[in-house]
């Protein structure tokens, strides 16, 4: 049985504990906010885009522009989507059992990662699997510039014929408590389809249908990795948020458990001095 | 009276403007490009420049790192790379960008078009900002 100091020690342990998880919560539920306005605004511009994107290529073939073009997928790039840091319950772990599904269903193909977030980066350098880029893999960088550069580089592979699509795993954003793992191709970019019934705008372009379309798929392709990553930080803040509020009230429980056996292992001490006391008084007696 | 065409600039960051106006001037890729109630309709890349509207007797500026605009049935959507309100400019900042965007211009390889491309657009938004700037 733990002496009644080492109870108390631990006590104190836990309460301490207790107030670092309490304050990360509290810091994640405020970026938390700040993250979900960040995706809930950006969100005009990238359904005005669907829209202009599905208007124009509903007017066009599919072989007008080699990005709407799909071929037989041999190899394929990735971004993969994790955190720079932990304690964000099983956020992760998810996306790691995503990448490696992903992984499993596509056998043949030969796979190039890039990575965004330190987790996943050194996830696969434990598995040997490195970066097809020495591209930072942090978040350092704002989430903008990070969608470009990834942009860039795919887009340039495709042309090139060096990769033949390109997909993002990354976790969508449903709820605080809900992140979902999720799978989406980039590459070839797949327009939403205009209803067939509905009558096609006639519209003037300026310059020219090639030249938008040449502009606005790039730009979509960005569009998409910039939502999908404004998403991922609002789910790691959520993720967090609830792991730290989970810890927190674990805490708690501890707490009372521990406190209830110190109370008791005081009382047995009292009992025990009591007795010595009434015991000696009958010897001497 | 109130403007008959309803002006949206949005970017991906934020919606910037949403307002009746009564005309407006973009930056097209064919130059200065003028719209006024009924314009037909209308898909467009933009440069980067000057968007100007008018609302009333007062006029507006508001500048665009490039993007795109669609006119239909009076809403005028502009989906801008990036935009700023005069009084959003921060002088110092842009002429630090002009400084390094000519260096960048006379330093890069002649030969190699992509990076001059991309020395000149960034001269050029740093311009653009400053003489909006100016206006304030």
């Amino acid at each position: 049985m733990p002496s009644l100091k080492d109870i108390r020690k631990r006590i104190a342990s836990v309460r301490n504990t207790q107030q670092i998880t309490k304050a990360m919560k509290m810091v994640a539920a405020a970026k938390l906010r700040r993250a979900h306005d960040a995706a809930v605004e950006s969100r005009p511009y990238a359904e005005k885009m669907r829209e202009l994107l599905a208007n124009l290529s509903a007017r066009v073939s599919e072989d007008s522009h080699p990005l709407l073009v799909a071929r037989e997928e041999k190899r394929i790039d990735v971004l993969f989507v994790t955190t720079d840091r932990g304690l964000c319950g099983g956020y992760n772990s998810n996306l790691f059992r995503l990448s490696e599904n992903f992984l499993g269903e596509h056998p043949e193909q030969e796979m190039s990662y890039r990575f965004v977030g330190r987790k996943g980066a050194d996830f696969y350098r434990r598995r040997g699997r490195s970066a097809m880029d020495d591209s930072p893999v942090t978040w350092n960088a704002p989430p903008e510039e990070i969608a470009a550069a990834a942009a860039g580089r795919f887009i340039g592979r495709y042309l090139r014929g060096e990769s033949d699509g390109a997909y993002i795993l990354y976790s969508r954003f449903r709820s605080a408590l809900s992140q979902v793992p999720t799978a989406a191709r980039l590459i070839p970019v797949a327009p939403a389809k205009v209803d067939e019934d509905q009558q096609l705008t006639e519209y003037l372009l300026e310059p020219s249908i090639g030249d938008l379309l040449s502009t606005l798929l790039p730009k979509s392709v960005e569009v998409q990795i910039y939502q999908a990553l404004l998403e991922a930080v609002a789910g790691e803040h959520g993720a967090r948020m609830t792991a730290m509020e989970s810890a927190t009230s674990n805490a708690s429980d501890l707490i009372s458990h521990l406190t209830l056996q110190m109370n008791r292992a005081r009382q047995a001490a009292i009992t025990k001095e009591l007795l010595e006391v009434v015991s000696t008084a009958e010897a001497l007696g | 009276m109130a403007g008959e065409i309803s002006l949206r600039v949005v970017t991906p960051v934020r919606l910037v403007l949403e307002e009746q106006v009564d005309e407006l001037t973009a930056p097209g890729p064919l130059g200065q490009l003028g719209i006024l109630p009924d314009h037909a309709a209308l898909m467009t890349t933009l440069d980067v420049g000057q968007l100007s509207y008018k609302q009333g007797g007062a006029n507006s500026v508001v500048t665009l790192a490039g993007g795109y605009a669609e006119v239909l049935d009076n809403v005028v959507t502009v989906l801008a790379d990036a935009a700023e309100f005069p009084d959003e400019i921060d002088t110092a900042r842009a002429e630090n960008a002009r400084a390094r965007a000519e260096r960048a211009l006379e330093e890069t390889d002649p030969t190699d078009e992509e990076a001059l491309a991309a020395a000149r657009a960034s001269l050029q938004r740093a311009l653009v900002r400053l003489e909006t700037a100016a206006r304030r």
